[in-house]
């Protein structure tokens, strides 16, 4: 067991960090708007925008991500339109392909995520808030919405964590993070053992704190799964 | 060494459950032929006194003995005891019938591959004989109709004959209900109970955990009351139903016993 | 050329090429798909029946092979054991590197992984067998091997079939990172044409539509195998 070098490996791995957390990061909260966008077109019971939806997220959950990176990344140059508009300067960079590639992936398994989330809400508390006389958006931020993000949680820190080991496909379309680093110094020093051990402790490290925030996000936001204080209020009689 | 041995005898059961001690040694013996109903509160044992017979529960001490054979025991790792011989626990359990509350009728197969199931795989009797036998059983339990049926398209009722079947299929020696009809609506009880009583006539040994105080009293030979793991009575039905010596059975009784 | 000319079988058409990659996709996920199967209840069994050492070694498996990225899985089963096999060759006096078959450690690659879900699938499917019929089985003397076979086993391949359609689907999205290890299938064939040709984006279209027509028909022999195997399980 060479420390020497497992040490020198891990620390040059790290410097891929700051590049994983960034398409982490961005792909996951841009990604959050569209699915939530997605989602309620999907429940809206309007066909013109439940079935484009549908069709999006058929699409893109039902093709590898390395092939809709590909498609982005090396397919859009083949149209001359595309080089000549304002958006090739960033099209033609691989960061921002991952990117977009990233967040267009995890928006159609996110829209899933935040559908059950919504549904889940007991049509009962629905009722019991339009009997009150709250209006459709009211009974959307206050009631449905709270609760189906809690809901969604667990499922939705599982897609984060997803999202991280996917940005290791970056890495196929030269992007420097973790992976693409531990490649290069595998094609420099033949220790490939040695190395891909490295960045993959440092990937479960990610997610373990990760699963860790996701943990104390669920116990934050359920106060009635918390055990009740003993000094509970009596009803007044 | 006594005439005729009897169909179940227990000796000096004790059952404990963490701190809680359910069975505080409970002996007793059912001849061949006995119609034996259990009665007690929740929490009274009588449950865990059944499962012991069949070893579904492992008493802590005492003796079970089917059919003259007694129970090897070893002592087990980490404490308490098991039984030495776990092929002689399988057999055993194939000469009980055993009737539960729930039912549990196995959901993947039909009505009549439920009741051949254990006659076939366990006993290794030919397959055409039990499909003939589980026929006439069938017939006899008043499902004969629902045999290609799974257990799901069922009433209450119907799946607890279907189980009353499965347990005769096995030709037992001694049958266990464990509250068969608790978990029945209303209006099912009376069809699994005309079939019981059907058992009770032909002579069959039964052990019969229940709440139907109506069958404890015309259709048992022998009526036990539990209170907190202790039989508190033991006698014929005419004589504990009418003269409850116990101030606990008549507390008991009056609360069952209303209209 | 036309995209139907560029994809279709006559003389200078792809269609043959990108064809038998389709069924190097299939063959490759299938296989895969298959080391997952008996690698994941062999960890669920340790799992749920094994001791305290057997469980939390499984448990850690399960952990971390759902951790990393599939394709440093890929990268260490391909360039790690290449490498182990060139010093091995090495030792043995033959200089030169040797590489792994690429099909063989992409199938492992992709099969262990498989095997972490489908450990998950199974032990929830055990889970979902109603107790009562085990005990039901105990009552009438089944022994365990007897109980396993006519009981258990039925009953959690039912339970276990849409937990391992989505498995299945993943193992199939996978099988596409083994092109970066050289294997020829769909989206390594696509890579070559697009080279070839300069038509990145026709390929790339293809090889999305023939992902999406693979999943789409294992999603409907999925579906028909759930309804064949719950008939007779009343549902919500």
């Amino acid at each position: 067991m060479d420390l020497a070098f497992l040490g020198e490996t891990f620390v040059t791995l790290l410097g891929g960090v700051p590049l994983l957390l960034q398409l982490t990061f961005f792909s996951v909260s841009i990604g959050a708007v569209f699915a939530v966008a997605l989602a309620l077109m999907r429940l809206s019971g309007n066909p013109l925008l439940d079935y484009p939806a549908r069709g999006y997220v058929f699409v893109f959950r039902g093709t590898p991500l390395l092939v809709q990176i590909f498609l982005i990344y090396y397919g859009l140059g083949q149209f001359p339109e595309i080089r000549q508009s304002i958006a090739w300067p960033f099209l033609r960079q691989p960061y921002w392909c991952a990117i977009l590639a990233l967040t267009l992936n995890t928006a159609a398994y996110a829209t899933e995520i935040i559908r059950g989330g919504i549904l889940s809400v007991p049509f009962g508390q629905i009722e019991a808030a339009r009997a009150c006389g709250m209006s459709r958006t009211m009974i959307f931020r206050r009631i449905i919405l709270p609760q189906g993000l809690r809901t969604a949680l667990p499922a939705y820190g599982n897609e984060i964590i997803l999202m991280t080991r996917a940005t290791a496909l970056a890495s196929v379309i030269t992007l420097m993070e973790v992976t693409g680093i531990a490649s290069k110094l595998v094609s420099e020093t033949f220790r490939a053992i040695e190395v891909f051990a490295c960045a993959g402790a440092i990937y479960l490290f990610i997610n373990f704190l990760i699963s860790r925030a996701i943990a104390w996000a669920e116990r934050r936001l359920s106060p009635q799964a918390a055990p009740q204080s003993a000094a509970a209020p009596e009803p007044a009689r | 060494m006594t005439a005729t041995t009897a169909a179940v005898s227990l000796k000096g059961l004790r059952k404990r459950f963490n701190d809680l001690e359910v069975l505080k040694g409970i002996s007793l013996d059912a001849a061949e032929g006995d119609v034996i109903s259990i009665l007690g509160a929740s929490g009274s044992g009588k449950s865990t006194l059944l499962r012991c017979i069949n070893l579904l529960e492992i008493p802590d001490e005492g003796d079970v003995v089917v059919g003259g054979e007694a129970i090897a025991w070893k002592p087990r790792r980490g404490g308490g005891r098991e039984p030495a011989d776990r092929g002689q626990v399988e057999r055993m359990r194939s000469r009980l019938g055993m009737v539960f509350q729930n039912f549990n009728l196995w959901s993947h197969m039909t009505v009549l591959e439920n009741v051949i199931e254990a006659p076939v795989h366990v006993q290794k009797r030919p397959k055409a004989e039990a499909i003939a036998e589980a026929e006439a059983l069938l017939v006899k339990v008043g499902i004969a109709d629902k045999r290609n049926h799974y257990p799901a398209h069922l009433s209450g009722g119907q799946q607890q004959r279907a189980a009353i079947a499965r347990a005769l299929a096995m030709h037992p020696k001694v049958m266990l209900f464990d509250e068969p009809t608790s978990a029945l609506d209303p209006e099912l009880v009376g069809e699994v109970l005309r079939v019981m009583r059907a058992l009770a006539d032909e002579g069959r040994t039964m052990l019969v955990v229940t709440h139907e105080m109506g069958f404890a009293r015309e259709v048992s030979d022998r009526v036990l009351f539990l209170h907190q793991g202790v039989i508190e009575a033991d006698g014929p039905p005419a004589e504990l139903f009418t003269n409850p010596k116990s101030d606990r059975l008549r507390q008991f009784l009056a609360s069952h016993l209303s209209a | 050329m036309g995209y139907f000319e560029l994809m279709g079988f006559g003389p200078k058409g792809w269609g043959l090429l990108l064809a038998q990659a389709t069924l190097m996709t299939i063959a490759v996920s299938v296989t895969a798909f298959a080391i997952g199967a008996v690698l994941g209840a062999l960890l669920a069994w340790a799992r749920l029946a094994g001791g305290r050492g057997v469980n939390l070694a499984a448990e850690t498996y399960v952990t971390v092979l759902r951790g990393i990225p599939d394709l440093l899985v890929i990268y260490l089963l391909y360039f790690g054991g290449s490498s182990a096999l060139t010093s091995l060759m090495k030792a043995l006096g033959n200089d030169g590197f040797v590489g792994v078959n690429a099909f063989a450690a992409g199938a492992i690659a992709v099969g262990i992984i498989s095997a972490a879900y489908q450990s998950e699938v199974y032990r929830g499917a055990f889970g979902a067998v109603a107790k009562g019929e085990i005990e039901a089985a105990r009552a009438v003397g089944m022994g365990r091997m007897l109980m396993f076979r006519r009981i258990l086993a039925p009953q959690i391949l039912r339970f276990a079939i849409p937990g391992l359609g989505n498995v299945w689907q993943l193992a199939l999205k996978e099988s596409a990172l083994i092109s970066v290890v050289g294997l020829t299938e769909i989206l390594r064939q696509a890579q070559v044409g697009a080279g070839s040709t300069r038509q990145p984006f026709f390929f790339f279209i293809t090889a999305a539509a023939l992902y999406l027509i693979l999943s789409t028909v294992s999603g409907w022999g999925f579906n028909r195998a759930e309804a064949a195997a719950m008939r007779g399980v009343r549902r919500a």
